[in-house]
């Protein structure tokens, strides 16, 4: 072993039923470093990182760690644990109703008594010497989710812990509280810790790792320092294609869209969750709302959809006065919408593909008029077809897919509904970068064959690539609309910021 | 290969129906070992002179009846809302003493007045029903303590509708609904439970309810943006159970020719529960087997019978109840299944990869 090698995985093969989900994958971790493992949905990041914690046994291969003489065997996180491998999962495990110190210790006082002052004391020194700005009294659910992401960083490498595992730890943070994620990863490096990163967000890779790792399909592509793998190069890994330039799609601006009668016009909508707002959308327009999370973006577009009980407000479609004040009304009025939140809203985690993809539509149908197994079946293959949804077969329960595929199962779900209108909510959130361009693409082709549609993202790039006009929000408001050559990554920051006119 | 892949998600689809299906067949293997004629089904002769069939077989199927009828009901609540309703067997004592008071309302028994009956038993049933609903659905009280309601007040409340009395009713046409009718040889609550799932897989088939209910169960709030109104869903599924019970009860009080408020189908609710988990559906709600409970249900009762017949005192039954309960809950625990899971890959050959470092 290298002086400063402290893991090493060799060979490490995974099946499941149906799939191979690592075939021989090599993987070394060094001393001081912070190394991004990057690949597609379903390329198995995830299952490599649950070999690893001991979640899942692996078949075959052996792991290897600084410290100790044979490989060893982890079989459940509690052992990875003991070996000084930590994780610190993308949805934060901690209890929010307890104070910030007790989640960094609960279950791990020594003896059997709660010294709580010295807890107090000990947590507080963590905290401070990690530069995490949260007290120890404090209670875990005030803080805010960048916080708390450091909080379960903290109670993580408090043990003694050579490998930190952070598993998609940015994708719902903002700007700020990534910047202070990093300064916290950039502290423990510094210190000796080994970080294994996983990420979407390719600048961030850049931003803050030393080295990458890329898998495709469950193999390994390979090994590369960041400063010599450029951008361009690693997304081709990844996707195990050259890639047609991102920057190709773009927009057919149609200027003559927004003259023309809207779709849908909302005029001081409101529902429990959104301030009044106005709003309208052409046939055959794509547009978007952006501000910063929080700023109301999604609240506003549930309340288009009637996902939150609608307060007030005067609707038109075609010219003619609706009324949506439910989602079943929405979806009857051809309006379609896929929530932020894939697992809370989205997916029936246990139902199969077929089931939910058809889920929509067969709601629409209504309950007298159930769809035949016969039509079921040809409709789900279509469109597992059309969008390329990677499962083992329609029977599959949607919770197996990876998250990309689970998403397009949702987004099918609409698209089969035709409908007229259609809002995305971050669609491309926590999936990889081949299905966020498909998905991309797929938006502008809707929109050219006459759909309307509303676009969320939290990456103004991918927003300014599809939409013709952004709504910005600020504090729960709309503060600007730009179209045209005002939509710039520049312009679009400095409206969100404000004071920028 | 196309053929293995087949039969490999067919038992994949219906591996649910395992435990039950095992429970069964270990219980009828039992009863062969122990007694060949365990099983055997005669053909003898009743009172009125008409041929009925007899045995342990039909005395399992018959009077598991009331028991199948529930769990139906019981599943979809359970699938539906996450919990269970404990007041199935007050709720069946107010239906059977519903039916009784309006069969003694009218003079002599006729046809229409038993369909009359049982009208007003089921109507007053899926009332109460949606009482229960509408304190789970709307004012969102966990089923257990909504039911408790019901299950605590139920059987007052039967006690009231006839005055405190248990009274008798005599008649050829509840007797045929008790036990036979004249010219057919099977007891005629097997043929109301037939009846009974004929009728939810028409309601299976014409209608969207199942998926809608595991919808609803396995995730409510993407139900709701996808325009299911989980709360109506909801209670729906407890209607439909209190018109389960209402069929129970009319059973029940056909085959003594009387309601006796405090004992008809007294603790059935914790059989009806317990079908439903044996069926390997989940308590804690979502997606669902109907013929899981149905195939719980009978092994339940196969095994009741099992031990009147080993002459067990009824005082101990319970007792030995529990053993058995207790084994087909740990084989049906997740748990188990993993490690069996395991057995069954080990078993099938050794995997490709890591046999040549065994070998080395």
């Amino acid at each position: 072993m290298e002086d400063d090698i402290i893991l090493t995985m060799r060979g490490i093969c995974k099946s499941f039923p149906g799939v191979k989900a690592l075939n021989q994958v090599d993987f070394t971790l060094r001393r001081g470093k912070i190394h991004a493992l990057m690949g597609e949905n379903g390329a198995g990041k995830s299952t490599l990182i649950k070999v690893l914690t001991g979640v899942y046994p692996m078949d075959a291969g052996e792991i290897r760690i600084d410290g100790v003489e044979d490989a060893i065997v982890i079989r459940s996180p509690q052992e990875a644990q003991s070996y000084g491998i930590s994780t610190v999962y993308q949805e934060i495990t901690l209890c929010p109703n307890l104070t910030v110190a007790e989640n960094m210790y609960i279950g791990r006082d020594p003896g059997r008594t709660v010294n709580w002052k010295e807890r107090e004391k000990r947590a507080l020194e963590l905290l401070e010497s990690l530069g995490i700005p949260a007290r120890p009294r404090q209670q875990l659910g005030s803080c805010s989710l960048a916080v708390q992401q450091m909080v379960a960083i903290a109670r993580a490498v408090d043990t003694e812990c050579k490998v930190l595992i952070l598993d998609e730890p940015t994708s719902s943070l903002d700007d700020k509280e990534v910047a202070m994620l990093f300064r916290l990863m950039r502290e423990l490096r510094d210190r000796g810790v080994g970080i294994l990163f996983v990420t979407h967000f390719l600048e961030q890779v850049y931003e803050v790792s030393d080295q990458i790792t890329v898998l495709r399909n469950g193999e390994l592509v390979g090994e590369y320092e960041v400063d010599k793998l450029p951008q361009v190069e690693l997304v081709a890994k990844m996707i195990g294609k050259d890639l047609e330039n991102l920057s190709v799609i773009r927009r057919a601006s149609s200027p003559d869209a927004q003259r023309q009668q809207p779709l849908y016009e909302a005029e001081e909508l409101s529902s429990t969750e959104s301030r009044p707002f106005d709003f309208h959308i052409a046939k055959g327009e794509v547009n978007g709302f952006t501000g910063l999370l929080g700023s109301g973006r999604s609240e506003s577009v549930r309340a288009i959809f009637g996902a939150d009980p609608v307060t007030g407000g005067r609707v038109k479609m075609d010219g003619k006065k609706v009324k949506i004040g439910k989602p079943l009304d929405a979806m009857k009025n051809g309006i379609g919408y896929l929530p932020e939140d894939r697992k809370r809203d989205g997916i029936i985690a246990d139902l199969s593909v077929r089931d939910n993809i058809l889920l929509a539509l067969q709601v629409i149908s209504g309950m007298n008029h159930p769809i035949s197994r016969a039509r079921a079946e040809a409709f789900a293959d279509e469109y597992v077809k059309a969008l390329d949804i990677k499962t083992a077969s329609l029977e599959t329960p949607i919770k197996s897919l990876s998250g990309g595929n689970q998403q397009k199962v949702i987004l099918a779900r609409w698209l089969l509904t035709h409908p007229r209108y259609l809002i995305l909510d971050e669609p491309t959130r926590g999936i990889d970068v081949g299905t966020k361009t498909e998905i991309q693409r797929l938006v502008l082709k809707l929109a050219e064959e006459g759909m309307s549609i509303t676009f969320i993202s939290s990456e103004i790039e991918e927003m300014l690539r599809t939409c013709s006009r952004l709504i910005v929000m600020r504090d729960r408001n709309i503060v600007g609309e730009l179209t045209g050559e005002e939509l710039t990554q520049e312009r679009v920051m400095s409206t969100i910021a404000g004071g920028g006119n | 290969m196309n053929n293995k892949n087949a039969s490999a998600r067919f038992f994949a689809n219906n591996s649910q129906l395992l435990v039950p299906l095992i429970a069964i067949l270990l219980l009828v293997i039992f009863n062969l070992f122990r007694d060949p004629g365990f099983f055997s089904v005669g053909v003898a002769t009743n009172n009125n002179g008409d041929p009925v069939l007899q045995g342990n077989l039909i005395a399992i199927l018959n009077g598991a009846s009331e028991l199948v009828i529930l769990s139906m009901g019981m599943t979809l609540v359970t699938a539906a809302s996450g919990g269970q309703d404990i007041s199935v067997g007050a709720l069946a004592a107010i239906a059977g003493s519903v039916f009784v008071k309006v069969l003694k309302s009218g003079g002599a028994v006729s046809p229409m007045l038993v369909i009359g009956a049982f009208v007003m038993c089921c109507l007053v049933a899926m009332a109460f029903g949606a009482f229960n609903g509408m304190l789970v659905a709307t004012f969102r009280i966990q089923p257990m303590i909504a039911t408790l309601i019901l299950f605590t007040c139920g059987r007052s409340i039967a006690y009231w509708i006839n005055g405190g009395a248990t009274p008798t009713v005599s008649s050829p046409i509840i007797s045929a609904i008790g036990s036979f009718i004249p010219g057919i040889p099977v007891p005629t609550p097997i043929l109301i439970v037939i009846l009974m799932a004929i009728l939810f897989g028409l309601l299976f088939r014409f209608t969207t309810l199942n998926l809608y209910i595991q919808t609803v169960g396995i995730n409510q709030s993407a139900a709701r943006l996808n325009g299911i109104h989980s709360a109506g869903i909801k209670l729906l599924s407890f209607i439909l159970l209190g018109a389960c019970c209402a069929v129970a009860g009319m059973i029940g009080v056909s085959r003594l020719g009387l309601i006796n408020h405090e004992t008809l189908l007294i603790n059935i609710e914790m059989d009806a529960i317990l079908a439903v988990a044996i069926g390997g559906n989940s308590l804690g709600g979502g997606k669902f087997r109907m013929l899981g409970s149905v195939l719980g249900a009978y092994a339940i009762q196969a095994l009741t019978i099992t031990l009147y017949a080993m002459k067990v005192p009824s005082t101990d039954i319970k007792a030995y109840k529990a053993i058995v309960i207790i084994l087909l809950v740990v084989m049906g625990s997740p748990v188990v299944k993993e490690a069996l899971g395991r057995f069954w890959k080990k078993l099938r050959g050794p995997r490709p990869a890591g046999a040549g470092k065994e070998a080395a």
